[in-house]
């Protein structure tokens, strides 16, 4: 089925058992992303060290297994990255969810099954929630303990 | 009635496949799809009577004209107005309603006085009157007391009186829970409260049986599209001296009597209330749409539409994990459920591959599904058309899909 591409194993197993779900308490920056078209919402909250790396991220709120997944596969992603890699990463998903780069540009370990939502337009927008919020998150997210 | 195995047959849309299966196109309640009858029409009205309206000497424009005000008679008639001088045409059901809201807050409502909603309006029906919250129109509320879509209508008079309600919008038939409200019953009681009404029927134009004299509405808006005919066009039915009560909405050409350049003055309605050049196109195919659907038969329509939907209801309720909300009986043709452990947009993206077209999401319906605690439900709706072997294999990819994402 077409739909396997989608809804590869990882991101089935993301969607049902989510990484670093929840609130982080003492999180420095947050922010939030919804998609008005389908109501699905998330919120990441992040720990951020004295040399500009994210010490700790986790993120809560509901949404369908792309969205879910993505978000999950993220905080995982971007642990122990610094601001500037991360923001680099965002760039990555972003141009290869949307086809602004080449399918073989794959996404390093467990991320790479986001590649198959290239082929489906319209769940772009589930897939790349998270890492919205976390753009948000990362150039103007609030900072807390400032 | 045809049978739907033949009535399909008028719907060119419906010969095609979606993903290797037979296209079961089940998201009626958003736009149906149009027969062939209407389709020709329209082409025909662009490739031989095409003009602008109300303005021309010349043969073309007289006969444009004529198609155009034949669809205002037409629609009148087939809502039971007492004259076609009560049909105004509006891009839609939203427009209808904006228009309303806007003129309304100029001349029937005053500042203080309330707008009395459900809880389970359209945002179309919510909207348009929470924007005249700046002029002092308080709105309130009937609450929806469970997932069936009960409402106490018994309390508009205690809730009239405290928020000195002026005006009672309320849907005939909700789009998310497939709920029918018994809109004469209600209308009757607001009559003899002095409220002012408005039906919202969206969902019942062309799904059923409709009469603005047996419902006793003093407004009514619906659309086309959701009835076989063209985007874009749709109508608000006003009594005609509450239409002349009304100032203009939008201004421009064609709704004016006469300008100077420091003053105008309007013409009488409907035209009062239809600047700029019309949707005509659109407005003759509404006509033909209508006489498709009343050559069908819209008794026949109503029985068929809501045979499904509770065929579709019992047969999703055999899922393990699933929740349909709306009336265990008495449903109009709309189905929305949610199924445990899956979110909705998963939901119709598994159906969509199996040839399944529906709806997910909040179907403009944000504060009636936060109620129930849900952002999502998946819809299904029926029309003319449908087939119980589409519900068939609704139910069956729902269940699979269930399968699929408890791996």
């Amino acid at each position: 089925m077409e739909l396997d591409e989608l809804y590869r194993e990882a991101i089935l197993d993301h969607a049902r058992h989510p990484r670093n779900f929840g609130d982080l308490e003492g999180c420095d920056r947050s922010a939030a992303a919804k998609n008005v078209s389908c109501g699905d919402a998330v919120r990441l909250s992040l720990r951020i060290s004295r040399e500009n790396r994210i010490e700790e991220i986790r993120f809560c709120g509901s949404g369908c297994a792309i969205s879910t997944a993505s978000a999950s596969l993220l905080t995982l992603a971007v642990r122990g990255k610094s601001v500037e890699e991360a923001l680099q990463l965002v760039e990555s998903v972003q141009r290869l969810l949307t086809g602004a780069s080449a399918p073989q540009d794959k996404l390093s370990g467990d991320l790479a099954a986001l590649a198959g939502v290239r082929r489906f337009p319209q769940r772009v927008s589930c897939a790349m929630l998270s890492w919205h919020a976390l753009e948000d998150a990362l150039r103007t997210g609030e900072t807390n303990s400032a | 009635m045809r049978p739907a195995e033949e009535l399909r047959t008028d719907f060119p849309a419906l010969s095609q496949t979606a993903h290797g299966h037979p296209l079961a196109y089940l998201d009626n309640a958003a736009t149906t799809q149009k027969p062939k009858a209407v389709l020709d029409t329209v082409r025909s009205f662009y490739e031989k009577d095409c003009a602008n309206v109300h303005r021309g000497l010349y043969d073309l424009s007289v006969r444009a004209t004529e198609a155009f005000e034949s669809s205002r008679r037409r629609v009148a008639d087939f809502i039971g107005a007492a004259s076609p001088e009560e049909i105004v045409f509006t891009r839609g059901t939203t427009e209808a309603i904006n228009l309303l809201a806007a003129t309304a807050s100029r001349s029937l409502l005053q500042r203080g006085d309330g707008v009395l909603l459900t809880e389970m309006e359209h945002h179309a029906n919510l909207v348009p009157w929470q924007m005249l919250g700046s002029l002092g129109i308080r709105l309130s509320f009937l609450p929806v007391e469970d997932e069936q879509g009960t409402i106490d209508w018994n309390r508009i008079e205690e809730i009239a009186k405290k928020h000195r309600v002026r005006l009672l919008a309320f849907t005939h038939v909700s789009n998310s829970l497939g709920k029918v409200n018994p809109a004469a019953e209600i209308c009757a009681r607001a009559r003899s409260l002095g409220l002012l009404t408005l039906v919202d029927a969206a969902q019942s134009a062309g799904h059923q049986r409709l009469s603005v004299r047996e419902i006793g509405c003093d407004f009514l808006a619906f659309s086309g599209h959701k009835m076989c005919a063209p985007t874009g066009i749709g109508i608000l039915y006003g009594r005609q001296e509450l239409l002349s009560s009304l100032p203009p909405y939008q201004t421009g050409g064609e709704m004016i009597a006469e300008v100077r350049l420091d003053q105008s003055s309007w013409k009488a309605p409907p035209h009062r209330f239809e600047a700029g050049t019309p949707n005509i196109g659109g407005a003759i195919g509404l006509r033909a749409a209508i006489d498709y659907l009343q050559t069908v038969g819209l008794d026949m329509v109503e029985k068929h539409t809501s045979s499904l939907a509770a065929y579709a209801a019992s047969g999703l309720a055999s899922i393990p994990g699933i929740r349909i909300l709306g009336p265990r009986d008495h449903r109009a043709g709309i189905v929305s459920f949610v199924l445990e452990g899956v979110h909705a947009h998963d939901l119709v993206a598994f159906l969509d591959q199996e040839g399944l077209a529906l709806r997910a999401g909040d179907h403009c319906n944000q504060p009636l599904l936060r109620k129930f605690g849900l952002a999502a439900t998946a819809r299904a709706s029926f029309y003319l058309y449908n087939l119980r072997e589409e519900v068939d294999r609704l139910v069956e990819a729902v269940e699979k899909t269930r399968r699929y994402f408890a791996g």
